[in-house]
């Protein structure tokens, strides 16, 4: 399998005109007579484009081409308007590079990035709001795109989720597109074909196009793959063909009307020149730069003590990374932060259908919670009933302790009474306790911890408590 | 090189040019002259030459990154032959 991927790139308009790219805008609200196709408009070329275009080749470590040039890409759809779409076909402006894709296991796997060129993107075309007739918004049209290709390296429908994931965050990182697959800023063409045990080369290929989430493209490929090899074992042959993915049926089904457009009869722009960059633009770019993913996970975890896990789990969205080190830097032990962050935390997030950026509860907060945590003034039990009043805005982690009376208990005499207590009141399960064998002691032991916390309120030191409890119980006898 | 009628179909139909059956012939013929000049060009050494986009020995000017239409869908609108609701409408089109 290879992979496309356009990508709508966060300018704030067109890569050819002064419309907005806003999404969600009234039908054809955001459209010029050049994003129209209006005869005699000129393209004019966006800086911002060329420079994200640029920050994405870096970010991969891909050669920038010194001169990439304009072509047009000729077929007829009603939603582009011009009867071609402005794209780069002979000379993109990245050439080849290597993405390298973080696996579940924490290893590596190298993806071939063929090429990343930019274009427009067309309109939208609406065919279920009228009866009679297709209804065209252009509102997109012009939407600058970087088309993102690989060489045929993925060999599961994991590796081509992982590589997704990943370019997600990269991009994200880069600020170079929003990456919101369900507004269409990120949507995926699947080329997928099957080759025979131990052949080299690969069958006829088909292209699922314009898959929009992460899970459509992990079932599209298996259905694709299971179809295929249907028609392989069953001695049929394979129609090289674009498909589209059914997510409602989890079947992909052949788009017949592009079959004879497939010749597409590229020759350069006239309209545009060459854009040339040099080194001395690429090196300005390159000085604007973030940490990108994976120099950040290998630093998590050199850094940090974070394991894999962790990592992969905290890098990928940038605003969750910084959120972390947020919290170690105001003095949160750094294996507890991300517990909590990808714990207790994540869960409120979700309940609240909310995400990082709006969380309730500060790093700093957090921090102040884990310090109470590590310095043994709460007990984790405890630190929950803080964690749910940080969440309440009742104030920060001392002031909730101080407020709720949560601070436990590790006075060695207070607790020493306690435990007398309970052993005075409860002389049938002493007897029991001494007379057992020691497994059997153990799971006794339990009943008396279980009395004192209860009559702490759950603000006895456990450690201490059990400490205590068994030289008081070992002295009975 | 020679250029069948087939061929000559095929571009119309890419191109949505309608030609019809009688002009066929001397369209093909034509269309074969046009590609003969090309093949006449394809005989120069062209090794040590620069590939060239443009005639224009210049690069691309560029623009800030800066909204500076508004809407004016009203105007643009007016001479669509069909529209609703915003919409420009076409015959339907199905995939």
């Amino acid at each position: 399998m290879g992979l496309e991927v356009h990508l709508q790139l966060a300018t704030q308009s067109k890569i050819f005109s002064g419309s907005a790219t806003t999404f969600g805008a009234a039908p054809n609200e955001q459209a010029d007579a050049v994003d129209l196709g209006m005869p005699g408009m000129l393209p004019v070329l966006n800086e911002e484009a060329v420079r994200y275009a640029v920050k994405f080749g870096l970010g991969i470590g891909a050669r920038i081409g010194e001169r990439s040039v304009f072509d047009r890409k000729n077929y007829f759809y009603p939603d582009l308007p011009k009867g071609y779409q402005v794209s780069q076909f002979f000379a993109p402006i990245v050439c080849e590079g290597v993405f390298e894709v973080p696996l579940e296991d924490g290893t590596l796997f190298p993806i071939r990035i063929t090429r990343a060129h930019l274009e427009e993107d067309a309109g939208k075309s609406v065919h279920d709001a009228f009866s009679q007739e297709t209804g065209i918004d252009l509102n997109r049209a012009g939407t600058p795109l970087l088309e993102i290709v690989t060489e045929p390296d993925f060999r599961s429908a994991e590796q081509a989720v992982a590589y997704l994931k990943a370019l997600h965050s990269l991009v994200t990182y880069l600020g170079i597109s929003d990456g919101n697959m369900a507004e269409g800023s990120m949507r995926c063409d699947i080329n997928i074909s099957l080759r025979e045990k131990g052949a080299d080369a690969l069958g006829t290929r088909t292209e699922i196009k314009n898959v929009n989430s992460f899970r459509f493209v992990e079932r599209a490929i298996h259905s694709e793959y299971e179809r295929q090899a249907d028609i392989l074992e069953s001695g049929g042959s394979i129609t090289q063909e674009t498909r589209l993915y059914d997510a409602e049926q989890n079947v992909t089904r052949s788009m017949r009307s592009k079959e004879v457009a497939n010749d597409y009869r590229y020759f350069p722009e006239p309209d545009l020149l060459p854009i040339v960059i040099d080194a001395e633009y690429i090196e300005a770019v390159r000085a604007t730069l973030p940490e990108l993913p994976g120099a950040k996970r290998a630093r998590f975890i050199a850094d940090y003590g974070l394991n894999d896990y962790d990592a992969a789990l905290l890098v990928p969205n940038h605003a969750l990374a910084d959120y972390f080190e947020s919290v170690v830097t105001a003095g949160g032990a750094a294996k507890p932060a991300a517990n909590w962050i990808l714990g207790d935390l994540a869960a409120a997030l979700n309940r609240n259908e909310t995400d990082i950026t709006d969380s309730l509860i500060s790093a700093a907060q957090l921090a102040g919670l884990i310090v109470r945590i590590e310095d043994g003034t709460l007990s984790s039990k405890l630190a929950k009933q803080v964690f749910d009043g940080l969440w309440a805005g009742e104030g920060d982690a001392d002031q909730i302790i101080e407020a709720r009376g949560l601070k436990q208990v590790s006075d060695s005499g207070a607790l020493e009474s306690m435990v007398d207590a309970v052993i005075a009141e409860n002389p049938d399960q002493v007897a029991q306790y001494l007379a057992a064998d020691e497994a059997k002691q153990k799971k006794l032991s339990g009943f008396f911890v279980g009395q004192i916390m209860k009559a702490s309120k759950g603000q006895a030191n456990p450690q201490m408590v059990n400490e205590l409890l068994l030289k008081k119980l070992n002295d009975q006898s | 090189m020679s250029v069948s009628p087939q061929d000559v179909e095929k571009v119309a139909l890419l191109a949505r040019l309608a030609i019809s059956e009688s002009d066929l012939p001397e369209v093909t013929e034509r269309f074969g002259r046009v590609l003969g000049l090309v093949d006449e060009l394809n005989t120069i050494d062209t090794e040590t030459v620069v590939p060239m986009s443009n005639p224009h020995d210049m690069h691309q000017r560029l623009r800030p990154d800066a909204v500076t239409r508004q809407n004016d869908r009203e105007n643009l609108m007016a001479s669509a032959p069909a529209q609703d609701q915003g919409y420009f409408l076409v015959p339907k089109v199905i995939d």
